[in-house]
């Protein structure tokens, strides 16, 4: 199998794609977390920030597709594939949106990888998931996980759980005599304990399970097999969110670099503020285009996936690095001020850079296939 | 409607099919013909670029391979008939593809068929167009640039080489400096000064014959050794009226249209200046990491060095993606986003790579071309000195970032 050249990125697709734009642009995400941060800012004497998400925004994205747009469609779904579903998440990247989605997709092709359509089915009607995979050093190696299964009763702790306090369910990887398996259990049965955490549009924390029940997705012996398959498409989805963020970053400082007057000119004028400028661009394109091909190879030549992936997400860590960095220096006092959303995206991508790995451990995975 | 609609789809979808198994055909032939017609190799190695050749064995060698790879259809693939093309539809970029891939020697003519052929088809009139496209394709008439001068680098509309209308001719003077190709060439591609108070209208572009009275080229040795560029002086030289290109006055507006789609229009007609992709050179930076030995173990298996070298994978990765993606509306960010970053960024990438070629060879990159220990013959050190020609040449860096930041993000311009 090749890939196609136009990254299999349809009119549909570009539709889709076009319509989350719009949908995220007018609902403002941001605009909407702003008053749930109040009071929440001194880190020393604020009071806890509460997890918070836009139930009417989940719903209303539920209502347009997006988190079934991914799952076969003889489990109920779309039956799309990874492009669109980066599309999707480049756009919910560009709007720093906080939303359970992020993590249903990445949990739809977890379950599509070890084939469990049943509880595909769950997500085509409506259930939020996330994974919960790693273990407290926050290694990557499927091995690492501090959950044990006895049967399909899980104990443990799984620790940086994204969007722990938004989602029904979680993905867990759990060890046993026989090796990893994958489960699913329900929020509801766990004791989440929300870390405290720099990124403000996420939510993270610990799932701590006592003999908490579990439904099977990937038998054990078979879980590190399943998980290795679906890293690639984990890794596009992020460095698709990265990228998206990144833009957002370019186009505001280009937008601030315009109208901010210094020494009578506005500063972009100024080639030490217009290059660096050039450079996010160069830089935020370079990622795109790995997404794309990424995206592209998961769903039209898998035995490139992981090659492809490693490099989109290597490269959306050194960009988000660098575009956040710009950012806040180019956008002078006003971006190292809380009121600027210029903050929220550096922290959005600080978080993100070290998410699933960063640039350095994929660049070394990457060498061991070259 | 929608039947029509529906009916005009299968129409589309059909030629589309056509085309494209006309295009594989067209591949299958290219692969094929250049894997019987490969020259071998020259006695002393060519150099690394197109625009170094002086050596009358590698020039006269350059136009034959020129000649036999125009006459199989891969230069001028896609031009009309009219002007010694082959007249075929979308043939041009997989011709391109193919000899990029094929490993082959790279076109010598490639200033003429990269922005003299491009610059023609779009401003010539059609008697120039008969009369200079042919010997372009075929290489009977190299080509050079005499855009820069000792004072118009970077800020190259204030050039002062000034055009003197006297009858039906021009009378030219000045001076152009790092004229590639200089020393070989047939034609010049010319800017020059006919009105000294309009700074912007007051250029037009000439084709100024190198042969005329008047004309003296000297060579510039580069830092690297090689020659390949020239200082060129003009006393008094004769280029006739109809040798003009486009109205008088309009040669910064041709210039800059040519400049701008410059790798677009080369690619147009066939020009390949270089013949090792990016993909190749970083392949063989793998490879010498591996074989190459220090302190007891090879430079691959010390980690700091693998992870730059695999960054730059990475990045060469993402240039052809960006290629790929430039031709996608929905996700290439506007028509020009994408094609004005290539020059910078490839510039810039083929640098980082050679510079990591060095310290992968340690104290061994201090042996240079012509050494009989040097590793691949020097050839690291010589193109790490070369990929400068790429950062500064044709708009440097800086200059690049400038219309990047111009036309791509609409900053406010730096004049």
């Amino acid at each position: 199998m090749t890939q196609p050249r136009d990254f299999g990125f349809d009119e549909e697709t570009g539709m889709l794609k076009d319509a989350a734009k719009r949908f995220l642009d007018e609902k403002r995400p941001l605009d909407q977390l702003r008053p749930h941060l109040a009071g929440t800012e001194d880190p020393y004497h604020g009071s806890a920030r509460e997890a918070w998400f836009d139930q009417d925004n989940w719903s209303e994205i539920q209502g347009l597709g997006w988190h079934l747009l991914a799952v076969p469609e003889n489990a109920g779904g779309v039956g799309m594939g990874l492009v669109a579903a980066a599309a999707i998440q480049e756009e919910i990247g560009r709007a720093a949106c906080p939303t359970p989605l992020t993590g249903t997709l990445q949990a739809t092709f977890v379950l599509r990888e070890a084939k469990a359509d049943k509880l595909l089915s769950q997500v085509a009607e409506g259930t939020s998931m996330a994974l919960a995979i790693h273990g407290e050093d926050g290694s990557l190696e499927p091995d690492s996980t501090d959950v044990t299964a006895n049967g399909t009763s899980l104990s443990g702790t799984s620790w940086y759980v994204q969007d722990i306090h938004k989602v029904d369910k979680f993905i867990v990887s759990a060890n046993s005599e026989q090796g990893i398996g994958l489960y699913l259990v329900s929020a509801g049965d766990c004791d989440l304990q929300g870390d405290k955490i720099v990124d403000l549009t996420r939510d993270q924390g610990r799932v701590v399970m006592n003999g908490v029940e579990a439904e099977v997705i990937a038998a054990p012996g078979e879980g590190a097999e399943v998980l290795s398959r679906s890293l690639s498409a984990i890794l596009t989805l992020l460095a698709a969110d990265m990228v998206g963020a990144a833009e957002w970053q370019l186009q505001a400082t280009t937008e601030y670099a315009k109208v901010r007057t210094q020494f009578d000119r506005p500063i972009g004028f100024f080639q030490a503020v217009k290059h660096p400028i050039v450079n996010m661009m160069i830089s935020t394109d370079e990622t795109r285009s790995l997404v794309y091909n990424a995206a592209c190879a998961y769903d039209h030549e898998p035995q490139d996936a992981l090659r492809c992936a490693l490099m989109a997400k290597a490269s959306a860590s050194e960009t988000a690095s660098f575009c956040s960095n710009r950012s806040t220096q180019l956008h002078g006092g006003i971006g190292f001020t809380w009121e600027s959303d210029v903050q929220i995206y550096h922290k959005r991508q600080m978080h993100s850079q070290f998410l699933h790995g960063d640039a350095s451990w994929h660049r070394a995975k990457l060498a061991e296939l070259l | 409607m929608a039947a029509y609609r529906l009916k005009q789809q299968l129409v589309n979808n059909m030629s589309e099919q056509t085309s494209q198994s006309e295009r594989d055909e067209f591949r299958e032939y290219c692969q094929r013909w250049l894997e019987e017609n490969r020259p071998p190799p020259t006695k002393i190695p060519l150099p690394q670029n197109a625009y170094e050749v002086t050596f009358h064995d590698h020039r006269t060698y350059l136009c034959d391979w020129q000649a036999k790879c125009y006459e199989a259809q891969l230069i001028g693939t896609d031009v009309p008939q009219d002007y010694g093309g082959h007249g075929h539809t979308e043939f041009q970029a997989i011709a391109s593809a193919e000899v990029r891939k094929a490993n082959v020697p790279y076109f010598i003519n490639w200033i003429g068929l990269g922005m003299t052929a491009p610059t023609l088809l779009i401003h010539g009139t059609e008697e120039q167009k008969k009369r200079f496209l042919p010997p372009i394709f075929s290489a009977e008439e190299i080509w050079c640039q005499g855009f820069s001068e000792p004072g118009a680098g970077s800020d190259l509309v204030s050039l002062q080489t000034s055009a003197i209308k006297d009858g039906d001719n021009w009378i030219i003077n000045g001076s152009k400096v790092w004229t590639s190709l200089g020393a070989i060439s047939s034609w010049m591609l010319l800017l020059a000064r006919n009105d000294k108070d309009d700074k912007y209208n007051g250029i037009t572009y000439f084709m100024a014959d190198m042969a005329r009275e008047g004309v003296t080229v000297r060579p510039i040795h580069k830092m690297t050794g090689e020659s390949g560029f020239n200082e060129v002086f003009l006393e008094d030289v004769v280029i006739p009226d109809n040798h003009r290109i486009d109205d008088v006055g309009a040669g910064w507006k041709v210039a800059m249209s040519t400049l701008t789609s410059e790798r677009g229009a080369a690619a147009g007609v066939g020009a390949v200046a270089s013949s090792e992709s990016p993909l190749t050179a970083v392949l063989q930076l793998i490879e010498l990491a591996k074989t190459t030995k220090r302190n007891g173990i090879t430079v691959w298996d010390d980690p700091v060095a693998r992870d730059r070298i695999v960054n730059v994978y990475v990045r060469i990765e993402a240039t052809m993606q960006n290629a790929r993606r430039t031709r996608i509306k929905a996700l290439n960010g506007g028509a020009m986003r994408l094609p004005l970053q290539g020059k910078v960024v490839g510039s810039e990438i083929a640098q980082e790579l050679n510079e990591i070629a060095l310290s992968v060879l340690g104290l061994k990159s201090s042996l240079y071309v012509g050494d009989e220990h040097a590793i691949d013959d020097g050839k690291w050190a010589l193109g790490y000195m070369n990929t400068y020609t790429g950062t500064i040449s044709g708009g440097s860096s800086e200059i690049q970032r400038n219309i990047l930041g111009e036309r791509v993000l609409g900053l406010p311009k730096t004049k």
